[in-house]
C-alpha cells in the first residue's frame, strides 16, 4: 500500500476525512509543521452591497470594452485599408492588432474579476484519490490480459513472436540511413580549409561581378570583393561565406609589415572579411587610423600592420590574399589563403 | 481590522499605479515614433566659378579655416591639406556645419551651418581653385529617381556595417561613429561617397558609378519618406533596443497581470 498521510489541520468544511495516495510524489516527513490554510478573510463585496454592485458594474464594463474592441477590430479594417504603399500596413496592423487585444484581453479580465469579487472565495482543499485501482478492477484486468495471451497464443507461437520481435527491431533502421544523408558527404576539413580563390581568379565588386583593375583604386578606397564567378555558383551564398574579401589601397609608407607589401600590389592590400574570431563580416574600416572593426564583437585589426589584433576578442590577424595584375591589368589572385579562414575549428592545425 | 485596511489599500494601489505607469510610457514612445518624420528639399548649388568669387573665398578660407588648414591650405600639425580635396568635400564639410571645427575630438559633429549658400560656393570654388579634386554634384546626379531596391543591395554591402542596414548610423572605434542617415540631404550622400570626408573611406566612380550611387540615394531617400511597416522601429538599433522593450514593457506587463492574478479581493 502506498504511503498514507493525512491532509493537516484544514478547518474547510469541503475537507475530506478519507485517506490519499501519495501518488508518485516522494513524501519526506516535514520538518517544519503544515501551518494550514490563512484563517477565511471576508471581501468588501461580502459585506456591503454597494461594494457588491460596484464590483458587478465593473464586470460589466470589463464585456462592453471587449464589445467596443471586436467591432473596432473590424472599423478598423476597413478604417486603414492597405495600399500599394507599405507604410500602410503599420497602421492597419497596429489599430486591427490592438482592437482584437482588447476584445479578447478584456473578457479574461471580467470574467477574472468576476471570479474574485463576486463567486465564492471560500479555501477548498481537495485530497487526492487513490491512485492504487480496486482489488476486483485489478483482478478483471489480468483476466482480460491472460484471455488475450491465450486466444492470440502469442506465448505459445515463438516462431511467431519471435519474427515480431525481428520486425519491430528492424523498422526504424531506414530512418537512420536517411538521417545520415542529411549533412554534407564533404570532409568538413577539407571545406573549411579552401576556398573559391585559384590562382588567376579575379577580383571582382560585390555583389554586381565587375573586375577591377588595380589603377581604379585610390588611396582611401575600399572594395568589397567576391571571386569572379561566384554569382554563377549553385553554392554562392556557402561559397561567399569563406571568400569573401575587402580590398583597400595603402600609401606603400604607411604599411608597416614587409610581407603585407609584398603579398600585395603597389600598395593594394586584400584581406579575408570574415572575423577569426566568430566570422562576422568584418568591414568597418575607418580610413586615417586603418582600423577594420568587426560589428560584432569589437574585434579591431590594423590595416597597416598585416590586419594584427589590436583590440578585442580575437586572437589571430585576418589571412591576406596574395594578389597581383594579369596582362590586361586586373587585380587577380596568386592563389588561395595560405591558412584556412575564418574562427577556429576543431581540425584547424595552424 | 485597521491593520487589514490598511495592507488592502496598499495592495489595491500598487498594481493601478502600475498599469498606469505601462500605460503612459508606452503612449508616449508610440506618439514620439510616430511624430518622427523627414522632410526632404532637393539643392540645386551653382557651379560657376568667377574670379570674384574666387577671391571671395579665399578671404574667408583666411578668416576662418587658415588657423588649422594653413594659409595656403597646405595643412598643418592640426589638420589635413585641402589641396586637391575639391568643391565636393568643402560643400559637404561646411554646409553640413562640421567645418569649421568647433572643438578637436575623434570626430567632428553636424552642426547648423554658420555660412550662407553663397559663402559656401565661394569657398568651395576657392579650395577648387588649388587643384583638381570632386566637384559638387549636379541636382540631376542626386535626384533620388533610381532603382529603389538595387541601391539597397549596394547599401548593404558597401555602406550597412558602419551606416545600419536602415541607415541609423553606429559606432567606430575610439569616440568615431557612422552618423545616422535620416536625416540627410541628397547632395550629402552623393558628396560623403566621392570624398570620403574623416574616416569614411572614398566610393570613386569605379567602385561605385553615378548610376550606382544614384540608386543608393534613391534607396536611402526611400527609408527617410516612408514609415517602417512593422510599426515602431525604436530607432533601428537592432535586437539589443528591441530585447530591452520586450524586457522592460511585456516582461512588465504580464508580471503585472499574473501579480493581479494571484491576489486576492479586498
Amino acid at each position: 500500500m502506498a504511503d498514507k498521510k493525512s491532509l493537516g489541520s484544514a478547518e474547510s468544511e469541503y475537507h475530506f476525512e478519507h485517506d490519499y495516495s501519495a501518488g508518485l510524489a516522494h513524501v519526506s516527513a516535514d520538518k517544519i509543521a503544515d501551518p494550514g490554510l490563512e484563517p477565511h478573510r471576508v471581501r468588501m463585496t461580502d459585506k456591503s452591497v454597494k461594494h457588491e454592485k460596484t464590483a458587478a458594474r465593473q464586470v460589466a464594463i470589463w464585456f462592453f470594452v471587449s464589445i467596443i474592441g471586436s467591432i473596432s477590430a473590424i472599423v478598423a479594417y476597413f478604417a486603414f485599408p492597405i495600399t500599394d504603399d507599405l507604410g500602410t500596413v503599420r497602421n492597419n496592423t497596429f489599430f486591427v492588432g490592438v482592437s482584437i487585444a482588447l476584445g479578447m484581453l478584456a473578457i479574461g479580465f471580467g470574467a477574472v474579476h468576476w471570479a474574485k469579487t463576486l463567486m465564492p472565495d471560500a479555501e477548498v482543499a481537495e485530497a487526492r484519490h487513490q491512485t492504487r485501482g480496486a482489488e476486483d478492477v485489478r483482478a478483471r484486468a489480468v483476466e482480460i490480459v491472460n484471455l488475450a495471451n491465450q486466444e492470440s497464443g502469442f506465448s505459445r507461437r515463438k516462431l511467431i513472436r519471435r519474427s515480431l520481435y525481428g520486425a519491430l527491431a528492424l523498422f526504424p533502421l531506414p530512418g537512420l540511413v536517411l538521417f545520415k544523408d542529411m549533412t554534407t558527404n564533404a570532409d568538413p576539413t577539407e571545406t573549411l580549409r579552401h576556398t573559391m580563390w585559384k590562382k588567376g581568379t579575379r577580383l571582382t565588386t560585390d555583389p554586381t561581378g565587375t573586375p577591377i583593375k588595380a589603377a581604379d583604386l585610390t588611396i582611401g578606397s575600399v572594395f568589397h570583393v567576391i571571386p569572379e564567378g561566384l554569382n554563377d555558383r549553385e553554392d554562392m551564398l556557402e561559397q561567399k561565406a569563406k571568400a569573401a574579401v575587402l580590398l583597400v589601397r595603402l600609401d606603400p609608407e604607411e604599411i608597416k609589415s614587409q610581407k603585407e607589401l609584398d603579398w600585395g600590389y603597389d600598395g593594394i592590400v586584400a584581406y579575408s572579411k570574415i572575423c577569426t574570431h566568430v566570422g562576422c563580416p568584418v568591414a568597418l574600416y575607418e580610413q586615417h587610423t586603418h582600423n577594420l572593426l568587426c560589428p560584432c564583437h569589437q574585434s579591431t585589426f590594423d590595416l597597416a600592420n598585416d590586419c594584427a589584433v589590436v583590440f578585442g576578442p580575437a586572437t589571430r590577424a585576418l589571412p591576406q590574399l596574395q594578389i597581383t595584375v594579369d596582362a590586361e591589368g586586373y587585380l587577380v589572385a596568386k592563389g588561395d589563403f595560405a591558412e584556412p579562414v575564418g574562427p577556429s575549428f576543431w581540425e584547424r592545425t595552424a | 481590522m485597521s491593520f487589514l485596511n490598511r495592507k488592502s489599500s496598499v495592495s489595491r494601489r500598487k498594481p493601478m499605479a502600475a498599469a498606469i505607469v505601462i500605460a503612459a510610457g508606452l503612449l508616449i514612445t508610440g506618439g514620439g515614433y510616430a511624430a518622427a518624420t523627414a522632410a526632404i528639399t532637393s539643392h540645386q548649388s551653382s557651379t560657376v566659378a568667377s574670379a570674384a568669387q574666387i577671391d571671395e573665398g579665399h578671404k574667408l578660407f583666411l578668416a576662418n579655416c587658415a588657423s588649422c588648414h594653413g594659409k595656403s591650405a597646405e595643412g598643418t600639425q592640426n589638420a589635413p591639406t585641402l589641396i586637391g580635396v575639391g568643391a565636393a568635400s568643402v560643400d559637404f564639410q561646411v554646409s553640413s556645419g562640421r567645418m569649421p571645427a568647433q572643438a578637436s575630438g575623434p570626430q567632428m559633429p553636424t552642426k547648423n551651418s554658420q555660412f550662407t549658400d553663397a559663402q559656401i560656393a565661394s569657398l568651395a570654388a576657392y579650395v577648387a581653385s588649388l587643384a583638381p579634386g570632386p566637384a559638387i554634384p549636379t541636382a540631376a546626379q542626386v535626384a533620388p529617381n533610381g532603382d529603389a531596391t538595387r541601391g539597397g543591395e549596394l547599401f548593404r554591402t558597401n555602406c550597412a556595417m558602419c551606416h545600419n542596414a536602415a541607415g541609423a548610423g553606429g559606432a567606430l572605434t575610439q569616440g568615431k561613429y557612422a552618423p545616422a542617415l535620416t536625416d540627410t540631404e541628397p547632395k550629402e550622400f552623393y558628396e560623403a561617397m566621392i570624398t570620403g570626408p574623416q574616416n569614411m573611406p572614398v566610393f570613386n566612380d569605379a567602385n561605385l558609378t553615378p548610376a550606382d550611387k544614384k540608386d543608393i540615394i534613391t534607396y536611402l531617400v526611400y527609408l527617410q519618406k516612408h514609415p517602417s511597416p512593422g510599426g515602431l522601429n525604436l530607432d533601428n538599433l537592432g535586437p539589443v533596443a528591441e530585447g530591452l522593450f520586450v524586457w522592460i514593457f511585456v516582461l512588465g506587463g504580464i508580471i503585472g497581470i499574473t501579480v493581479w492574478l494571484g491576489a486576492k479581493s479586498n
